[in-house]
Parts: structure tokens; C-alpha cells; sequence
């Protein structure tokens, strides 16, 4: 009892994420943007629910059709409802642009907290390899992997991983570098932590959410990425539905159909423009010089 | 100075060896196929391949390839493309002025827009200005190249039809593909040059110039402006350094015989030489304009010079 009125009981106190939370909900802007993609990725999830047409059989007697009631963003030259086209096309998209981005992270983010933690020859080596990945042209490169390893969607998930690595180990790096000379650190240090947890459980955290604004920014950039490799021929192969295979089959008829090329492109720049107001919110809350 | 432009150069040089390195041994080792078998095609005899073999230096030891293959590349010698049967850096010097054209016109025109557009949201931070141009940006940022560039052409060649889809001749060829690479860079622009504006407002110099009364447009363009541009330049020399090698897909739709097109026919094409030529040359521009960055760089920030 006496030990109850020494130590009154206070409120929770609210942590950096509770703060951060608070600041990105109060964004009207991002929250709007957020249930815009929530809803999207819903429509792309439950394609074969949503839509009622095939996106890969032919329709020869609907072909070429204007956007209309039925057919909202028209039909291709097989007769394909691109509007189903663009949804299921999109599972394959939005694969890439979440895998690569995954798959960046898990590899750069033990790099970044080695390189920036241990500093001196294990620094310079793996920042080093990293420069030179950034020296090769990115797009080139990773066209160049995918024809290397075959013409795949995971090699294509491998290629952009691969050329997003130097910005995501750098990113790491630069803040396991500020945060290693911080007071808590040294005392977890003085309390005999070693390495390993200091770097997990003491950094890490530290870098999330820096991180998880670059990752929000690296989705829509693979997303870019991989719809441009597919642009140009490489990845996905027809008659699989993809945004950017589409938008190179409705290149060519650009002058007749012109619904072919806009749609696919509208829902890239679209998916692309929600996760960039959502990673500049996430930024700006994690920023603790923005006001919330 | 000098000793900084010396380190500078010191580290571009192994990093531009490296480079080469890879490439040849991503070439030579990690490649399916005989390289002599693929460039005499399917119907060569035995004999013939074995004449490639020795012509191309394939039957020598890996590490005196290489050592030819560097020699070579001092000398500004990339051997023959396979498909224009002509030296790889005659190929690449003549696609090289597009790239460049392109590049620096698209810099220039969306650095400046990118440029102007951030200084005045910075100074009209949260009005209605602000906003707009937040909108804006965002929305520039998030169009893919690939997507402007067709919705240019449909809107300009296809419907208005006042400017050609494709080809080289005149400059109006160069209106369409300059805009839909300026347009995501000026927004890049805009965007960085706004935050980094904002940051250098709040400084007591900048309170301090304007305390001692000196009018609003001195204080941006001469106190405020030279410390915005510190990032601004890092991001153009990236910026410039990405698209000599990576306007592939604007090369692509819009029919510019530049590098990133000859890059991407040689990769389709499996010519070696010409692949192996293109990505050292790029990438070599690349570490090169960086360098070029970080040298202005120390000229414009004197902090870096010593640390």
C-alpha cells in the first residue's frame, strides 16, 4: 500500500510510434490516400470476385471496344475487358514491387547495422561492393540480370532487389551510425550486452522508421521498375495480364485504341502516386521537427 | 583544394576498375554458352568457331584475357560489335551526343522549373500556394516515364498533332522526349529544394540577415539560396549521371539511337563486346560525373573540404 502512494500510478507514457501514429492519422491527405490503396489492393485481391470476365480467353466479338457501361475501361484487340486485365494484372505488379523491396531489406538492413556498427574494414568492404552496384545504370542492369538468369518474374524480383540494395544498406548505415554513439547505447554496453543484441534489439529499432518510410517510397519504385522491365519485353510473358506488358501491347495502338495504353498507365501512376502521399505522411510524422 | 580533388580521384579510379572487372567476369564467367560459338552463329563449323576462338583471345587463359582486355581498354579499345561488325567506341560515339542532348536539356529545363517551384513554396510555406504545389510535385513525381512519354505522344502527335512521334531530324524531335524526362525531375527538384529551403529559413543567420533589414528577395537568392542548393547539387549530379545510362525506356519510345537503346539492343541481341562497351562507358560516366559533384561540391560547401 505505502509503495502504491510512493510511486503514484502515471499515465502511460506515449512512445515514438504512439506519437507517429497520431501525426499520420491526422493527415487527412494520407488517410484518404491509405484507404484509396486499401480499397485497390481489396479489388486486386478478390479480382476473380470483382470483375466477371476472363482476363486471359479470347472474346473475339467484343474486341476493340471503347470504354462503355460493360466494359469500363474498353477491350483489347482479343476482346479482353482491360479493366479485368488491370486487376488481375495487378497481383502480378504489386508481387514485384512488395518481393524485390522485401527481399532488399532482408539482405541490406544486417549489412547496413554491420557496416555502420562495426565501422573500419568490414565498413569499407561492404560499402564499397554497394558503390559499385550504385555505378552500374540501374535499369540496364537489372535487364541485363534478368537475361542472364531467364526471363522471369522472380528474376526479375531479384534483379530490382539487387539494385535497391545500395540505397536501403546506405539509408541503414548512415542512422546505425548516429544512433551507435548515443548514451543508451553505451550503457547497454556497460550493462554487458554484446554485439548481436546491441545491433537487434538496441539499434534496429532505431532504424524502422526511417525505414519503413523508404521501404513505402522502394514499393512504388519497384513497382516502376518492374512494370518498365516488362515495358521493354522482359519478365512476364503474354498472355499473363501486367501493367507495364500492357501498356507496350497498347503502344502500338496508340493512334485506334487508345484506352489501351491510359488505363494500365493510370493505375501505375495512380498505385504509385498513394504510396508516395503515404511514405511523404510517414516521413513527416516520424519528423520530429514537423508539428503534428 | 587539391588534396581533396587528388583523394577524390584516388577512390574513382579503383571504383571504375571494379567496374570493369565485374563486367568481364560477369561476361566471361557467368555466362551460358561459348561466347565464340554464339557470335558465329548456329551453322558455324567447328573450325570457324575455333577461328573466332583464337581471334577474340578465348582460348588463352582467363587472367591473360583479362589482362589483354584492360590493356585494351587503356588504349580506349573495346573491341568489335558483333552485330555492327565495327569497333564498339565508334558505335557508342555516335550514339553518345543523343544521350548527352537529352540528358542535359531535361536537367537543365527541370532543375530550373524544379528549381523555381520550390523556392516559392518554401517561402509561402503552408498557403494555399504551398499546397498546390505539393499536389503538384507529388503527382509529377509518381507519373512513370514510360507512361508521360506515350500520353505525350497521344496528346501531341496523335491528337494535336503538332509534334513528330519519333526520330532525330529536328529539334521539335527533342520537344516530347525533353519534357517527359524534365517533368519527373523538376519535381524531384521542387521537392527537395522546398525541404532543404525550409530547413535554411529557420537558421539565425537567415534571421540575422533579416534583421538587419535586408529586403526578402536578397535574403532568399544570396543568404538563403547557396546553402538550399547543397543537396539540390548532389541530387543533379545523380540525376545526370543516371539518365546518360538509364533514359532506356524515353530512348526507347521516342526512337533516339542513343546509348541506353544500343545498351538494351545489345543485350537482346547478345553482342558482347557492345554490352560489355556500353555498361563500362556508362558506369564509367556515372563514377566520373560524381566525381565531378563531389569536387563542386567542396567548392560551394568548404565544410566538406576538411572534414
Amino acid at each position: 500500500m505505502r509503495s502504491a502512494r510512493l510511486f503514484p500510478k502515471q499515465p502511460a507514457p506515449s512512445g515514438l510510434y504512439q506519437l507517429v501514429l497520431l501525426k499520420f492519422v491526422r493527415n487527412r491527405v494520407a488517410l484518404f490516400g491509405l484507404c484509396c490503396l486499401l480499397l485497390l489492393l481489396l479489388a486486386i485481391l478478390f479480382a476473380p470476385q470483382v470483375t466477371p470476365y476472363d482476363p486471359i480467353g479470347k472474346n473475339t466479338p467484343e474486341r476493340n471496344q471503347a470504354p462503355s457501361r460493360l466494359h469500363p475501361f474498353g477491350t483489347d484487340k482479343l476482346g479482353r475487358d482491360i479493366l479485368s486485365r488491370v486487376l488481375y494484372g495487378g497481383r502480378v505488379s504489386l508481387q514485384v514491387g512488395f518481393l524485390s523491396v522485401g527481399l532488399a531489406v532482408i539482405v541490406s538492413a544486417p549489412l547496413g547495422l554491420i557496416a555502420g556498427f562495426f565501422g573500419g574494414l568490414a565498413d569499407n568492404a561492404i560499402m564499397r561492393v554497394m558503390d559499385l552496384i550504385l555505378a552500374f545504370p540501374g535499369l540496364i542492369l537489372a535487364i541485363w540480370l534478368v537475361s542472364l538468369l531467364g526471363s522471369n518474374i522472380n528474376n526479375v524480383i531479384i534483379a530490382i532487389a539487387f539494385f535497391s540494395l545500395p540505397t536501403f544498406s546506405r539509408l541503414i548505415r548512415g542512422i546505425t551510425l548516429s544512433i551507435r554513439e548515443m548514451e543508451y547505447v553505451m550503457a547497454a554496453r556497460g550493462m554487458g550486452a554484446g554485439s548481436l543484441r546491441i545491433m537487434f534489439f538496441h539499434i534496429l529499432p532505431g532504424v524502422l522508421g526511417p525505414m519503413i518510410v523508404l521501404t513505402t517510397l522502394g514499393v512504388s519504385g519497384a513497382i516502376v521498375a518492374g512494370a518498365s522491365l516488362s515495358f521493354l519485353g522482359l519478365g512476364v510473358r503474354p498472355p499473363t495480364p501486367e501493367w507495364g506488358a500492357m501498356l507496350a501491347d497498347g503502344r502500338n495502338y496508340l493512334r485506334t485504341q487508345w484506352w489501351m495504353a491510359v488505363f494500365p498507365g493510370m493505375t501505375i501512376t495512380l498505385v504509385v502516386l498513394l504510396l508516395n502521399i503515404i511514405g511523404d505522411a510517414l516521413r513527416d510524422a516520424l519528423d520530429p521537427n514537423v508539428r503534428a | 583544394m587539391s588534396q581533396y580533388i587528388l583523394r577524390r580521384i584516388a577512390i574513382a579510379f579503383p571504383l571504375i576498375l571494379a567496374v570493369t572487372t565485374v563486367v568481364f567476369v560477369m561476361l566471361r564467367v557467368a555466362l551460358p554458352g561459348d561466347p565464340a560459338q554464339i557470335m558465329a552463329g548456329d551453322r558455324a563449323s567447328p573450325e570457324q568457331i575455333e577461328i573466332i576462338r583464337r581471334k577474340l583471345g578465348l582460348d588463352r587463359p582467363v587472367v591473360e584475357q583479362y589482362l589483354i582486355f584492360l590493356r585494351n581498354f587503356a588504349g580506349g579499345d573495346l573491341g568489335r560489335s558483333v552485330k555492327f561488325r565495327e569497333p564498339v567506341m565508334g558505335v557508342i560515339a555516335q550514339a553518345f551526343p543523343f544521350t548527352a542532348t537529352l540528358t542535359f536539356l531535361s536537367v537543365t529545363v527541370g532543375t530550373t522549373i524544379g528549381l523555381v517551384i520550390g523556392i516559392i513554396t518554401a517561402v509561402y510555406q503552408r498557403t494555399w500556394v504551398d499546397n498546390i504545389g505539393i499536389v503538384l510535385t507529388v503527382f509529377f513525381f509518381s507519373i512513370p516515364t514510360f507512361w508521360l512519354g506515350l500520353m505525350l505522344i497521344l496528346i501531341f502527335s496523335v491528337g494535336l498533332r503538332v509534334l513528330p512521334v519519333q526520330g532525330t531530324g529536328t529539334w521539335r524531335h527533342f520537344v516530347l522526349p525533353v519534357t517527359t524526362l524534365a517533368v519527373g525531375q523538376s519535381a524531384l527538384i521542387a521537392r527537395l529544394t522546398r525541404s532543404s529551403m525550409i530547413e535554411v529559413l529557420s537558421t539565425d543567420y537567415v534571421r540575422t540577415a533579416r534583421a538587419k533589414g535586408l529586403a526578402q528577395r536578397r535574403v532568399l537568392l544570396r543568404h538563403a539560396l547557396r546553402n538550399t542548393l547543397i543537396p539540390v547539387i548532389t541530387i543533379v549530379g545523380l540525376s545526370v549521371g543516371g539518365l546518360l545510362g538509364g533514359a532506356v525506356i524515353t530512348e526507347s519510345i521516342f526512337g533516339l539511337p542513343g546509348v541506353g537503346r544500343l545498351a538494351i539492343d545489345a543485350i537482346s541481341n547478345r553482342d558482347y563486346p557492345m554490352i560489355q562497351g556500353a555498361v563500362i562507358l556508362v558506369a564509367a560516366s556515372f563514377v566520373f560525373v560524381n566525381l565531378i559533384v563531389d569536387i563542386i561540391y567542396a567548392f560551394v560547401d568548404p565544410r566538406i573540404r576538411y572534414a
